[in-house]
């Protein structure tokens, strides 16, 4: 319980978990505080641009769609994403790097080298191009995302398996005779899992600003959709006078990327304390 | 050097060399011989202990023995059946009763699982299907090593030096081990837990009819556990014969500094050591002739023309010095 209650010492991180909380339970119960689905995708045209009111809290949108409905209805897409893209990252990168790490040879080399080359390309613009290439849709940026995220993941676990491949207990168990998959996945996996947590909670908050930023430059989600990176996009136009309409998507993003960095951190300074960054 | 009882393990001119490899795009590294062509025998019960420098090849040969590191040439051959040229694991497959406990078992157990958890594993890695007979297995084990079954439950890390020897030891006689390879057992223990460990290793020994190989760089627990000592020096063996004859009349120069060089209870026992000059040269780069030329006090020039073989300076007694009969060492008439 010593580690509970050093997390709860550091604010900023007991913040982070607070707003991922808060932003979970309104992707859980989005269609409840949304009392009316239908505004999230129609809206009636009179009342294109509202500003925020007590019937419209976050105003309307150019089409005189609910802008706080649209918020809202976003979370899940955003969540659903991100998780999807970790999820898949990881599911790429962590054996990648386990197999990387604990071997010699001509298999290693190969899986760092191409590691390399995607970690030398700024991962936005490897995305963009490959998001371009497969054509425009949610699952494509999906996609883009995650074979552009793995190396990430592969990157650390390389690095800690290498750390970890000498350490006595993992010689002892050669010696009694356990099989290499036995060694990888039963101890070497949890002694690196660590850093994965962290770079996971990290990297959810990236990938949710990631996906803002293709659904901003019209590769990722497509109209209707309630993206809240699509909703800057469409009503950038009408700034600065509607400024409601790319504001609270735009809030929405940067305390949801937020709160994971904020918990992400936390995490880090709890696992590896040589790293605590100094305040 | 050959006994009239038949040897349980036989190591005859054993070679192991690391390196050599050729790394991506890189020149091939730098051949290093560990062990340089070593013969070694173990008979049923005995406690052989292997003693030298570090670096000098003694954990090598511990873990070539072992399969963990493949030979380069030379046999070994277990109950009489040869188990050396095999694969890596084959080798391991074919030498399962020779065990080995490591320097540092605390280290060697995973600090994420529990000592029941562990010793658990170990039997199941080992084909023991049957949970109730680990549990027997683990149980009587932990007791004949002097701990109760509460430690099953207990963390690597929340264990004294002493508890973390004895979990060692559990962890490989649950396999039944016939030969034990004991790697540095007391090095780190302060005096009293290293008496206790020794009484709890030599208990051992005689309960379950254990033969060991004993590594060490302490000849005063050598001198204690083992009837043989070997003490190697660079890869290869020096002097070779029943501790007692070794420790009363060492014959190789380098055991001889070396015994000198054991701190002795006697006040100013430390100011006519002869201390040994220099570091053991590298084994990368060796000199000709004996190797350990450079540090000996009576080197002379015929000890760079050729390495110098064993050669019989009594009873199972042998030595590797071309100038045993000059240097004053008294060789039996």
């Amino acid at each position: 319980m010593l580690i509970l209650k050093k997390f709860l010492r550091d604010i900023p991180a007991v913040l982070g978990l607070l707003i991922i909380s808060v932003v979970c339970l309104i992707a859980a119960f989005a269609p409840l505080i949304v009392a009316d689905a239908d505004a999230v995708y129609f809206g009636n045209i009179i009342d294109r641009l509202k500003p925020p009111s007590a019937e419209f809290w976050f105003g309307t949108d150019n089409l005189g769609r609910d802008v706080f409905a649209r918020v809202v209805m976003g979370t899940r897409g955003a969540l659903l994403v991100a998780l999807t893209v970790v999820t898949l990252a990881i599911v790429i990168g962590v054996p990648a790097g386990l197999y990387a790490g604990y071997t010699n040879g001509w298999g290693s080399e190969i899986i760092m080298r191409v590691t390399d080359v995607f970690l030398a390309v700024p991962q936005l613009i490897l995305a963009l191009a490959i998001a371009q290439l497969m054509g425009r849709g949610l699952e494509s940026a999906m996609a883009a995302l995650a074979l552009t995220y793995w190396p990430f993941f592969c990157r650390t676990v390389y690095g800690e398996v290498r750390r970890v491949r000498n350490a006595l207990f993992v010689e002892a168990l050669q010696g009694l005779g356990a099989s290499t998959s036995r060694i990888l996945f039963v101890h070497v996996l949890p002694n690196v899992a660590s850093p994965i947590i962290v770079r996971a909670t990290i990297g959810m908050g990236f990938t949710i600003l990631t996906t803002a930023v293709l659904g901003f430059l019209g590769i990722g989600a497509a109209p209707p959709s309630p993206d809240w990176g699509l909703a800057i996009a469409e009503s950038r136009e009408y700034l600065p006078e509607s400024w409601w309409a790319v504001t609270f998507p735009g809030l929405a993003i940067l305390i949801t990327v937020l709160g994971f960095n904020l918990f992400g951190d936390g995490l880090r300074d709890l696992v590896d304390p040589r790293l605590r960054r100094s305040r | 050097m050959s006994g009239n009882d038949a040897a349980l393990l036989e190591i005859e001119d054993l070679v192991t060399e690391f390196g050599g490899a050729k790394a991506f795009l890189g020149k091939p590294q730098r051949i290093v011989r560990a062990v340089d062509g070593v013969s070694l025998q173990l008979k049923p019960g005995q406690a052989l202990g292997l003693v030298g420098e570090s670096g000098c090849g003694k954990t090598t040969i511990a873990k070539t023995a072992l399969g963990l590191v493949r030979e380069k040439s030379g046999t070994m051959r277990l109950d009489g059946r040869v188990v050396s040229g095999l694969a890596p694991k084959e080798a391991r497959r074919a030498r399962a009763t020779v065990q080995y406990v490591h320097q540092d078992p605390g280290a060697a157990l995973d600090p994420w699982w529990s000592i029941g958890h562990a010793l658990d594993e170990t039997l199941r890695i080992h084909g023991i299907s049957d949970k109730g007979e680990r549990t027997t297995r683990i149980d009587e084990m932990l007791r004949a090593v002097g701990l109760d079954a509460t430690f099953r439950t207990r963390y690597p890390h929340e264990l004294s030096g002493g508890q973390q020897r004895r979990v060692g030891l559990a962890r490989i006689l649950v396999l039944r081990p016939r030969i034990v390879i004991l790697d540095e057992p007391t090095s780190g223990l302060d005096l009293s837990v290293q008496a206790t460990v020794l009484g709890v290793i030599d208990e051992l020994r005689q309960r379950f009819g254990l033969t060991y190989l004993f590594v060490s760089h302490d000849l005063s627990v050598v001198e204690r556990m083992c009837e043989e000592v070997a003490i190697m020096y660079l890869g290869r063996i020096v002097e070779i014969g029943p501790t007692k004859e070794i420790f009363a009349r060492p014959q190789h120069p380098y055991t001889r500094a070396l015994l000198a060089a054991a701190p002795r209870l006697e006040p100013g026992s430390l100011n006519d050591t002869p201390a040994l000059p220099g570091d053991p040269p590298s084994p990368t780069n060796l000199v000709s002739g004996c190797t350990f030329r450079p540090r000996c006090a009576f080197a002379a020039p015929k000890c760079a023309e050729a390495r110098p073989p064993l050669r019989s300076v009594g009873e199972r007694h042998s030595a590797a010095c071309v100038r045993l009969e000059e240097t004053g060492a008294d060789t039996p008439a």
